[in-house]
């Protein structure tokens, strides 16, 4: 244990000492990649690659994965081999940061994709930032990561130039989700339960605000933790309170077990979760209770969009352990926009990279625009996706089916 | 008020599972003062060990012939985890540092869970376990009772019965007791106390895994990394009871339990205290409890005070 804390501060002060020196230390290296021989450029992948949410991190890292390959054997960017390089994070945030600097400090890391969890990337920004080194997240959704703490009083002013994502943010999910639960499903009274987390909790609040701003009423309130199983106390509340409907912040674990405890308590009431919940472990996770329970995720299903036909197929054929699951198309899209970056860079600067790569990668995220897997792909002023497609999905007989798209309006 | 008997439901059965726990962190505390850290996971592989009877059995076989050999298989998986972790971790240790011991249960703790995690079939994910079917048993208008609970309800204080006679009547039950109050005259008087030690991990590991079916029925899944917080919060049972008494954990169990749903529930009417209360606040409660129990006894509610050994 001593040795490792050793390593990571000798790691954390040489990735500091370099960034500093980085301006004139960069070309030796560099000289050789127009020539003959091609340069590698590696793209970090930073999920929980290990613990209870790894299924949906071993898809963020094989669907990047893909995306190199694809761009290799396209010869996307000519003279440019791709590859990925792996780092878990277990979703927990200091593993986020040390990620982070193991990656800063990897010379041949030109762009990260990732990381899964809001609260991990929180730690990792000012890292990248730094370093000016792109990170392009497929799966945060907490708007304060991309326009700053003070996004909900309007006062947006974007932290980390360095930050992008693919995945649209909670104002745009938790409103589209009060939106449904209104007007569709014509609820009125709804239980607000969140699990405390960056994600979770940022969530439900949003989607509280703007439940009470239609007109509905919010019949309670309250918390649960993480990694706990046993909710009665909280379901209990929900049965007596009298709530049509309950709307819970969180992930798929605790997500699954609150959804059959409401419903053993005897509220017959349905539950909204966001892209936390959206995955066949919430079915899984408490036999055949949770008919009903709706859940927002962004973006249209992956497999009803032409534009990811080609995806499905050339995933299945690379034989991946673990599925695509709930972030692959934008985590595929993330890795592309890289790419992208890096073939706009290495074109302007006659067909090699430049020695401030990392910056000028940075600076050509911004820019790029292409039709990708989960529609169009592009970044706003605050590094967020312009697409702001999402779908509503309801589990019926045990799978997820969607029943509603839509682009987001206000 | 109309929900207090719900509420207090839901905190003894909560309570009942600390407890089943908690009687192997006492018992093996009670012989040889080791916390055992690892006993959080052997607790959660006893929930696979009874899944795997479970897959292993052909499908469509109703719960209710499954459930004795399920129980046979999850206490096989934990008594075997149980007493391999005393054999190979804890005895070459013992007479050492009393720090090695408890280092080598946090690692035995973490390499098991992970062991679980890498080597069972789909156990990256909550593992669905199977449930009764049918609904509540409905006691009156304003309290029910889940199949899975009934079951907890019911094995818990057969278990407690059980161990209760076992210690006081059996002779290998007064060997133990005579071996925590004294081990070196124990062994003076011909008891076999490494056979003891044994059997103490033992009846732990054979109680985690009644909790863990318990635990597998009343929340439909299990999963890897269930171990930590119910070991954790046994543990807090143990010590809140008396650490080293068995019906100190059952009683500390409870206790726990039913501070936490009185607390989700009531804390929040309260005047003044509506933003003190909830599930957010649950383990604040609880473990302020602790702390107030361990200012006033420090031996815990049912512990009997023990001169520090010279």
């Amino acid at each position: 244990m001593r040795h490792r804390s050793l390593l990571i501060i000798t790691t954390a002060i040489t990735a500091g000492a370099l960034t500093l020196s980085a301006c004139g230390s960069r070309d030796d290296k560099d000289d050789s990649g127009g020539k003959d021989s091609k340069t590698t450029v590696v793209i970090g992948v930073d999920a929980p690659l290990t613990g209870s949410l790894s299924a949906l991190g071993q898809g963020i890292k094989n669907s990047v994965d893909l995306a190199a390959k694809v761009a290799n054997k396209n010869n996307e960017v000519d003279g440019v081999t791709f590859k990925v390089k792996s780092f878990d994070d277990q979703a927990v945030p200091s593993s986020g940061k040390a990620n982070a600097t193991s990656m800063v400090d990897d010379e041949d890391i030109l762009g990260a994709v990732g990381p899964l969890n809001s609260g991990v990337a929180q730690s990792m920004q000012g890292v990248f930032d730094r370093a000016d080194l792109a990170q392009v997240s497929p799966a945060n959704t907490n708007p304060a990561l991309s326009q700053g703490d003070d996004w909900a009083s309007g006062k947006k002013s974007r932290p980390f130039k360095t930050y992008f994502r693919t995945a649209t943010t909670d104002i745009i999910q938790g409103r589209f989700a009060a939106q449904y639960y209104y007007k569709d499903a014509k609820k009125r009274k709804v239980f607000v339960i969140d699990d405390k987390q960056a994600y979770g909790n940022g969530l439900a609040t949003i989607f509280a605000e703007e439940f009470k701003r239609l007109g509905g009423k919010v019949v309670g309130r309250d918390h649960l933790t993480v990694k706990e199983t046993d909710f009665s106390g909280i379901s209990s509340k929900v049965k007596s309170t009298g709530a049509d409907s309950v709307y819970f912040g969180g992930q798929y674990p605790e997500g699954g077990l609150l959804s059959d405890q409401v419903k053993q308590a005897g509220a017959q009431v349905p539950i909204m979760g966001g892209d936390g919940i959206y995955d066949p472990a919430f079915i899984k996770a408490s036999g055949t209770n949770n008919d009903g329970d709706l859940a927002t995720s962004v973006g249209y299903p992956v497999e009803q969009l032409d534009s990811a036909k080609t995806f499905v197929k050339n995933y299945g054929e690379q034989h991946y352990k673990d599925p695509y699951a709930a972030y692959g198309g934008y985590s595929y899209d993330a890795g592309w926009a890289i790419i992208q970056a890096v073939k706009a860079v290495v074109e302007d600067n006659d067909g090699k990279l430049p020695d401030d790569a990392r910056a000028k990668i940075t600076e050509a995220l911004g820019k790029v625009s292409f039709d990708g897997v989960t529609g169009k792909v592009s970044f706003d002023q605050y590094g967020d996706t312009t697409n702001k497609q999402l779908t509503v999905y309801k589990v019926t007989k045990g799978a997820w089916k969607s029943v509603k798209s839509e682009t987001f309006k206000d | 008020m109309h929900e207090l008997p719900q509420t207090l439901v839901n905190g003894l059965t909560l309570g009942a599972l600390y407890g089943l726990i908690a009687i192997g962190y006492t018992m093996v505390y009670g012989i040889v003062q080791l916390i055992n850290f690892a006993h959080g996971e052997i607790f959660m592989i006893g929930g696979f060990g009874a899944l795997t009877i479970y897959i292993w059995l052909p499908s469509g076989t109703a719960l209710s012939l499954a459930l004795p050999l399920m129980l046979i298989g999850g206490v096989i998986a934990s008594v075997a985890i149980a007493t391999a972790a005393e054999r190979f971790a804890y005895r070459p240790l013992r007479g050492g540092p009393r720090l090695a011991p408890l280092i080598t249960a946090i690692g035995l703790s973490i390499a098991l869970q992970q062991a679980v995690w890498a080597f069972y079939p789909d156990a990256k994910k909550p593992r669905s376990f199977p449930q009764f079917e049918g609904s509540s048993f409905e006691i009156f208008s304003n309290l029910h009772i889940q199949r899975g609970d009934a079951f907890l309800l019911i094995a818990a204080p057969v278990c407690m019965l059980a161990l209760g006679l076992f210690v006081s009547k059996s002779r290998a039950g007064r060997a133990m007791q005579a071996t925590a109050q004294d081990p070196d005259t124990a062994k003076l008087m011909g008891i076999n106390t490494d056979r003891i030690i044994v059997m103490a991990f033992a009846i732990g590991g054979a109680f985690a895994a009644v909790a863990a079916l318990s635990h597998g029925l009343k929340y439909g899944q299990i999963n890897f990394e269930m171990g930590f917080i119910a070991g954790l919060k046994a543990f807090t049972a143990a010590v809140l009871g008396g650490i080293g008494n068995i019906y100190g954990a059952m009683l500390g169990g409870v206790v726990l339990g039913i501070v936490e749903a009185l607390a989700i529930k009531y804390i929040q009417d309260i005047p003044g205290m509506d933003q003190l209360g909830g599930g957010a606040w649950k383990d604040v409660w609880a473990f302020t409890l602790l702390i107030v129990v361990l200012l006033v006894r420090p031996q815990g509610l049912l512990g009997e005070r023990v001169a520090d050994r010279a």
